[in-house]
């Protein structure tokens, strides 16, 4: 494996890194893909809310608003592609005054100008009709219908796996430590475990870009991390709210948000804050607080004992914008970095940037005749009808053995998940949701520990939740 | 779709209880649907004694009050014992969905009695800031690894909240030789029985934090320390009074909380608060025939009680089902 | 002299006043029934527990068989009792109370299967 050389590596696996992968694999091209952590998705994409934008509250003219309006409507091709479920439930951006309505106005302008269609204000009549959980106090709102809701994981999971079917080669576990620039277009690449050669690098590695643009010399960009606290609730309260409820945006954040999510369990939050720790994903009673309250602002019957999990996400800031440029002084080194919120929505789009980026810095692109477009859904016992369920159970017996109680999951997903390459604990939940639920793991930890175990075949002792040194046993009695 | 006279929810004491004293009472049709492989439910994990001074007279440990009524609700032939099943639906026409290895099943009952036992609260649920690393366990998943799987989970314990089962465990790590180095307890006393005190804690010098908080855990990819803090009367924290203990591993024992999502299927009437059906009869729920027993209507301190009225459920269903006493 | 401790005998957790003299107990207050004194007699000369544990096993339908000891054992050698049941692995079937280690440690008492495991 040592000095292989391939066209393009692309550092970072999360959704950005795993669009850029898939898209690359539609081309004759030799393509790998590099991430730190021992799975996909383990990075910023792990927390992420799961919302496709429609383009509002980005501006006009800036790279963002532009990917990310092309986005939304890249994905639901993706989407049906590779079998992922995306619901366009629509948004309602929220006003409490007349003042707030004129400030509607002002985004609704500003969207239209971007190309998101569709928009209307709409009155209290039609909130209490099609939102009624929704505060008395809410006066009218901006109801924008491109909005949707996908799951990051899934997405990033999908994306890799149809880029690896068509001949991309993912390396987890294989941090970057080096980047050698012999000469335009010959870069060598150290990682943990290897040294790639290739002529073009792709940098997707989110909170670290600057980090790895350094390794080339370059430092006119730093990464700042945005801490997000998200909130997630009970499944019994999947049908608070039926858009993603939005108030007016502040200067630094999009304010609190009420999610409904792919999985079912809507989502409050999140909360942004400046933090100097890459790695700090620590939350806060302050935090808890100020969301919940900002949430009952306009969803006055969420409750505090709604809420069964929360967690901590990294935006990966850099200035205002995107940074998606090829770098002149360093050829064949291009940075995809600073990709923040939208970033979900606009991976599609930012995949496409990229392909055209380099073919104008010379590549040749050319299409790969047997490019398998499309890929099987994966089974959610959660997610489909009665009657294809006992179908399945019925074709194998798997299905029908419950290893995760508070989110109904089988042991035959937790097999696939596995079997798609999930291999700690935190692979399993992200991809199944066993483990995710009120009980978090309480009862079904202990199976999916001796499955994982088992298909991976490793002691239970070697199983982590997250790898690295986040061992979950640390001995047994002598078998 | 398939009709029974009485299904039952659950395989643990409560349902046994229920099941054997329906029979008794006369129904003759009776069907137990447990999830799990074995019947018993959470007193299989239950290994120590303090279980039957009431109900048998002896002092049992949890396997053993459990494999009395095993033995004698196997005995029953008028019982079917329908194992790894679990239920996914129930409506008010107590029409239920249960699933199997191989099988989705669906049965409509003329009378039910849920059995399903509770659920531990999380460190979610009580709010501890700071990181989510390995190495945190809800008491009873502990005591599952621990006692039925012989895993060792840390060298170094916190227990967080002074249950029952915390306390127990705490024995139990300490048994095992790990070291457990604090239980706290935000309450002014220990919710766990005084004797669990005295046999888990003071016997091997394991110290007990009352009127303390954890505030916070830290470590990035398994727990490495955490910090204490004491608080006042109403909970607040006392200024200057925090300290880090060092620890590998953070076990939660912060109560019970019944586990009644199907009958919320079924449109019974629930107290949100304690997630229990609004009743003011034992074992009734707003929906007629539909009955709910042991740890799943009430968080009981002993299985002794929960066999108690477990039983009474048996003959409720008996009497409603048109059984004379 | 007069010391307070707590009866662990049953749920009650009654607490005992001894009156003790030479080491030995002259009077106990407090105690809801008989057992009280007994059990105040044993934990002030020489205090004894009940150990609860399990042990593996070997191609038997669980891993792990709980255990205890028949009678109660003094309360200092637990620890070490582990050591010695830690090391024990159940091959065949057992029924409740079946002997697992005859006269453990030899002190008497016998470890005994709490679960029918076949």
């Amino acid at each position: 494996m040592q000095n292989k050389t391939y066209d393009i590596i692309i550092i970072g696996g999360g959704v950005v890194g795993c669009s850029i992968a898939r898209e690359l694999s539609k081309y004759n091209l030799k393509v790998a893909l590099l991430e730190k952590e021992v799975e996909l998705a383990f990075g910023v994409s792990k927390s992420n809310s799961g919302i496709i934008h429609p383009g509002t509250q980005t501006k006009a003219g800036s790279l963002k608003g532009r990917l990310c309006v092309e986005g939304n409507i890249l994905i639901r091709k993706i989407a049906k592609e590779l079998g992922i479920d995306f619901q366009e439930v629509g948004e309602l951006i929220v006003a409490f005054s007349k003042d707030d309505i004129a400030k509607l106005e002002e985004i609704k302008i500003e969207a239209e100008k971007l190309g998101v269609k569709k928009m209307s204000i709409v009155d209290q009549s039609w909130l209490k009709e099609n939102e009624p959980n929704l505060s008395k106090d809410v006066v009218g709102a901006l109801f924008i219908p491109s909005a949707g809701i996908i799951s990051p994981y899934r997405m990033t999971y999908d994306l890799s796996e149809n880029a690896a079917k068509n001949g991309v080669e993912i390396f987890t576990d294989n941090e970057v430590k080096g980047i050698v620039v012999k000469k335009a277009n010959d870069l060598e690449i150290m990682t943990t475990q290897r040294v790639l050669k290739t002529r073009y690098v792709i940098n997707a590695a989110g909170l670290f870009a600057d980090d790895i643009s350094g390794m080339v010399g370059l430092d006119d960009f730093k990464i700042t991390p945005r801490k997000g606290q998200e909130f997630l609730l009970d499944k019994k309260r999947e049908n608070v709210v039926n858009h993603i409820i939005f108030p007016l945006p502040t200067k630094t954040s999009k304010g609190v948000l009420v999610i409904k999510t792919s999985d079912g369990n809507p989502m409050v939050g999140p909360t942004a804050q400046d933090v100097d720790d890459k790695e700090d994903l620590s939350t806060t009673d302050d935090g808890f607080k100020e969301v919940l309250s900002a949430v009952k602002q306009m969803i006055p019957s969420i409750n505090d004992s709604d809420i069964i999990a929360y967690f901590s996400g990294l935006r990966p800031v850099a200035g205002e914008d995107f940074i998606i440029r090829h770098e002149a002084s360093v050829p064949g080194f291009i940075n995809v970095s600073g990709i923040q919120s939208p970033g979900l929505t606009a991976a599609p789009a930012i995949a496409k940037m990229v392909c055209s980026i380099l073919q104008e810095n010379g590549l040749t692109l050319i299409r790969k005749k047997d490019f398998k477009r499309y890929r099987n859904e994966t089974t959610h016992l959660f997610k489909i009808s009665k009657d294809k369920a006992r179908k399945l159970i019925k074709e194998n017996e798997g299905y029908g053995d419950i290893v995760c109680r508070c989110e109904m999951v089988s042991r035959k997903e937790i097999e696939e998940a596995i079997e798609r390459g999930a291999t700690t604990l935190d692979g399993v939940k992200f991809r199944t949701r066993a483990q995710a639920g009120r009980c978090h793991g309480g009862f079904c930890t202990t199976r999916i520990l001796k499955i994982l175990s088992e298909k991976l075949n490793v002691p239970i002792t070697e199983i982590t939740k997250r790898g690295k040194g986040s061992l979950i046993v640390k001995g047994k009695r002598a078998r | 779709m398939k009709e029974r006279e009485l299904v039952i929810v659950g395989g643990g004491p409560a349902a046994m209880a229920a099941a054997i004293s329906a029979h008794e009472s006369g129904v003759k049709d009776i069907l137990v649907l447990e999830r799990d492989q074995f019947l018993g439910g959470i007193l299989n994990q239950c290994i120590h004694t303090g279980f039957g001074l009431n109900h048998f007279k002896e002092l049992l440990s949890g396997p053993e009050y459990a494999q009395r009524f095993i033995e004698k609700i196997t005995g029953i032939k008028d019982i079917e014992i329908s194992l790894q099943s679990f239920v996914t639906n129930l409506n008010s026409d107590k029409e239920l969905t249960y699933l199997r290895p191989g099988e989705m099943e669906e049965v409509r009952a003329r009378a039910i009695i849920m059995a399903t036992g509770c659920r531990e609260r999380t460190r979610e649920m009580i709010h501890v800031a700071g990181t989510r690393p390995a190495g945190i366990f809800s008491a009873g998943l502990a005591q599952k690894l621990i006692n039925s799987e012989g895993l060792l989970l840390g060298q170094e314990i916190v227990v967080v909240g002074s249950g029952d089962i915390g306390l127990i465990m705490a024995r139990r790590f300490t048994l095992e030789g790990a070291k457990v180095k604090a239980v706290v307890e935000i309450q002014k006393e220990s919710k766990g029985l005084i004797r669990n005190v005295v046999q888990c804690l003071d016997d091997f010098n394991i110290p007990l934090y009352l009127s303390h908080k954890i505030s916070k855990i830290y470590g990035k990819h398994r727990v490495e320390k955490v910090d204490v803090i004491a608080v006042d009367d109403n909970f607040n924290e006392v200024q200057n009074s925090r300290f880090e203990i060092e620890c590998d591993t953070v076990l939660i024992s912060a109560g019970l909380i019944p586990e009644n999502e199907l009958i919320e299927m079924a449109q019974v009437e629930m107290d949100k608060k304690t997630n229990t059906p609004v009743s003011d009869e034992i074992n009734k729920t707003s929906v007629e025939g539909l009955f709910v027993c042991g740890n799943a209507f009430k968080i009981y301190d002993l299985v002794d009680s929960v066999t108690k009225d477990s039983i009474i459920a048996g003959e409720m269903a008996a009497e409603y089902l048109g059984y004379k006493k | 002299m007069k010391k307070e401790i707590i009866c662990i005998e049953c749920p009650n957790g009654c607490v005992l006043a001894l009156e003790i003299k030479d080491g030995k107990i002259v009077q106990v207050e407090g105690n809801k029934c008989d057992k009280g004194v007994v059990y105040a007699e044993s934990e002030i000369e020489n205090p004894l527990r009940v150990l609860t544990t399990s042990v593996m096993s070997e191609g038997l339908s669980v891993l792990m068989v709980p255990v205890k000891t028949r009678e109660p054992i003094p309360k200092d050698l637990m620890l070490k009792a582990m050591e010695n049941i830690k090391k024990i692995k159940v091959k065949k079937s057992v029924e409740v109370g079946d002997v697992i280690v005859k006269d453990l440690m030899g002190l008497g008492v016998d470890l005994v299967a709490t679960r029918s495991v076949r």
